[in-house]
């Protein structure tokens, strides 16, 4: 015991923590914003159409625009729900989306937390982003809003075992689990990066990650045309917002993940640029729109197809190569998957 | 007060809190929830302890999957509280046997000399650069690699037959096979029929 209050050191670093955090979530929550006008300008251009075009040059302004309307307009607490838990289901989708990030590596000396285990840090804080759902789905006491819980449920926790087991695979590649030494081990140019030696795992991972965030053509939980909106379906006002903002903060960062897990984060492709953020957010932005092509291509899958395509094509593939990954690794053809 | 201190006490008021609550809560759904806060916390306290890996492994295994299907299942069900407490003065003195039995473990393992405070001090701290993960594979692959594989393969029995137990295959509801449905042609399912086009007499071109 030394003194009567804290150290003064301590206190510094929380109040110095807090700052950095501020300048990564600002930049993620206007991230977040214009990825929604992306996406609808996208889609709209694939769909031939404009796209948002009133608000501001071009629609620019347009996100600014929802989120005062959305602001401005009442929640609605059904009479029937279950109060405290109706509120916390929102808290509880956006905090693990935004919790995630601390571990994010922007570049070598850009990142908020780098620790050892942040590769298990990432999966253990993204597992818990299914309770937003399914505490929304069960506080609203309603049909619909239930039926998206359960599928939800299900769905993520489905996928969430491939979604490990091609992160294994990375994990085995760069011997560490800290996400700027899986970086570091992809240097030397475009042919070093893990996606080649874990081809079949980047494909897992990435579709995994889109059942995982809820998108098309896995939004079953979600699902407009059979269960209304699932299980936002009692939410108005901020309270739907959250959800919407967790979802696209979710997507950046599968997308950011897959871009330090695969594609060399922000290493540039070739040895002769130097390496800096903008590959990082070339290579990120490149994934979100893998993303919103998705949406605007396929159809949505039935429920037991998606249940099928998770515990009996994905997990096998996984699994069959980590062995193939661990079994290279002791032949003199080891170097190829390093 | 230490930094440390002041966090812990915040972390095990928050478990105490949440353990006492999952026992006292009416409501089954609440009190699963109260469970996954008290896991929560209970991930913190361990990584005070430097234990990150076991830490991490909580929230993943317990919070994420484990707890996840047990809501799914409290959720379904349609639990008559009245009913699940009608029993409790029955049950009472063998629950509060266990309760005490429990209690002089844990004092046994605390108050003896040979695990008490004294005798069993804080481990040093490790660097910066220390990998609780990386430890704790390298033990479990050398020194009781026969002991983990042992158990895993025991984890593996239980969970095929877990599977085997409950396998049924329903002899009337109608199953898909997604290979046939990749395998069909488009002959298998489409005839096209040529035919002469026919005007029906009186049908105008502009039609009614």
């Amino acid at each position: 015991m030394e003194s009567v209050g804290m150290d003064w050191a301590a206190i510094r670093t929380v109040v110095w923590t807090l700052i950095k955090i501020l300048a990564l979530v600002v930049p993620l929550m206007l991230g977040v914003a214009y990825l929604t006008y992306a996406e609808r300008k996208i889609i709209g251009w694939m769909q031939v159409r404009i796209g948002p075009n009133r608000v501001g040059f071009q629609g620019l302004l347009q996100p600014i625009a929802d989120a005062v309307k959305l602001l401005m307009k009442e929640i609605i607490i059904p009479s029937g729900a279950s109060r405290g838990l109706f509120i916390l289901g929102p808290i509880l989708a956006i905090a693990p989306a935004l919790a995630a990030w601390a571990v994010i590596p922007f570049t070598d000396s850009l990142v908020l937390a780098n620790i050892n285990a942040g590769l298990l840090y990432v999966m253990a804080i993204t597992s818990m982003g299914v309770y937003g759902v399914i505490i929304a789905g069960w506080a609203s006491n309603s049909k619909y809003a239930f039926l998206g819980a359960m599928r939800s449920a299900a769905q993520i926790v489905s996928y969430e075992i491939a979604m490990g087991f091609a992160l294994v695979g990375v994990l085995m590649a760069a011997q560490s689990l800290n996400l700027s030494d899986i970086v570091h081990g992809q240097s030397g140019g475009l042919h070093h990066w893990y996606i080649w030696p874990l081809f079949p795992l980047f494909v897992v991972y990435l579709i995994s990650g889109v059942a995982e965030t809820n998108r098309a053509p896995f939004d079953v939980a979600e699902g407009e045309s059979e269960i209304v909106a699932g299980f936002h379906v009692e939410y108005s006002g901020m309270a739907f917002a959250v959800f919407f903002l967790a979802e696209y903060a979710n997507m950046i960062l599968i997308a950011a993940l897959t871009t330090l897990m695969f594609l060399g984060g922000w290493l540039s492709p070739v040895t002769f640029l130097p390496d800096g953020i903008v590959w990082w957010l070339l290579k990120t932005g490149f994934v979100l729109f893998l993303f919103l092509w998705f949406r605007a291509t396929f159809p949505r899958y039935r429920y037991d197809q998606i249940m099928r395509l998770g515990w009996k094509v994905f997990i096998p593939i996984t699994l069959v190569w980590i062995i193939v990954v661990g079994g290279m690794m002791q032949t003199p053809y080891g170097y190829l998957f390093h | 007060m230490t930094y440390t201190t002041a966090i812990f006490y915040f972390f095990a008021s928050i478990l105490v809190f949440a353990g006492l609550r999952v026992i006292t809560a009416r409501n089954p759904v609440h009190a699963a929830l109260y469970l996954v806060l008290a896991f929560f916390t209970a991930a913190g306290l361990w990584m005070l302890l430097e234990a990150e890996f076991l830490a991490i492994t909580l929230v993943l295994v317990y919070v994420g999957a484990v707890m996840v299907l047990f809501l799914f299942v409290v959720m379904m069900l349609d639990i008559n509280l009245e009913k699940l407490r009608e029993g409790f003065w029955d049950y009472l003195p063998l629950a509060g046997f266990v309760a005490v039995l429990l209690v002089i473990e844990m004092a046994l393992i605390l108050g003896s000399r040979h695990f008490g405070l004294e005798v069993m001090g804080a481990p040093a701290p490790h660097a910066a650069d220390y990998s609780n993960t990386k430890e704790l594979g390298r033990v479990l692959y050398t020194e009781y690699v026969y002991a983990f594989e042992l158990a895993a393969v025991i984890l593996l029995v239980a969970i095929v037959a877990a599977i085997a137990l409950t396998l049924r295959r329903r002899k009337d509801s109608k199953y898909i096979d997604p290979a046939e449905q990749v395998k069909v042609k488009r002959n298998d399912r489409l005839r096209i029929v040529k035919m002469q086009a026919t005007q029906k007499p009186g049908a105008g071109e502009d039609g009614a």
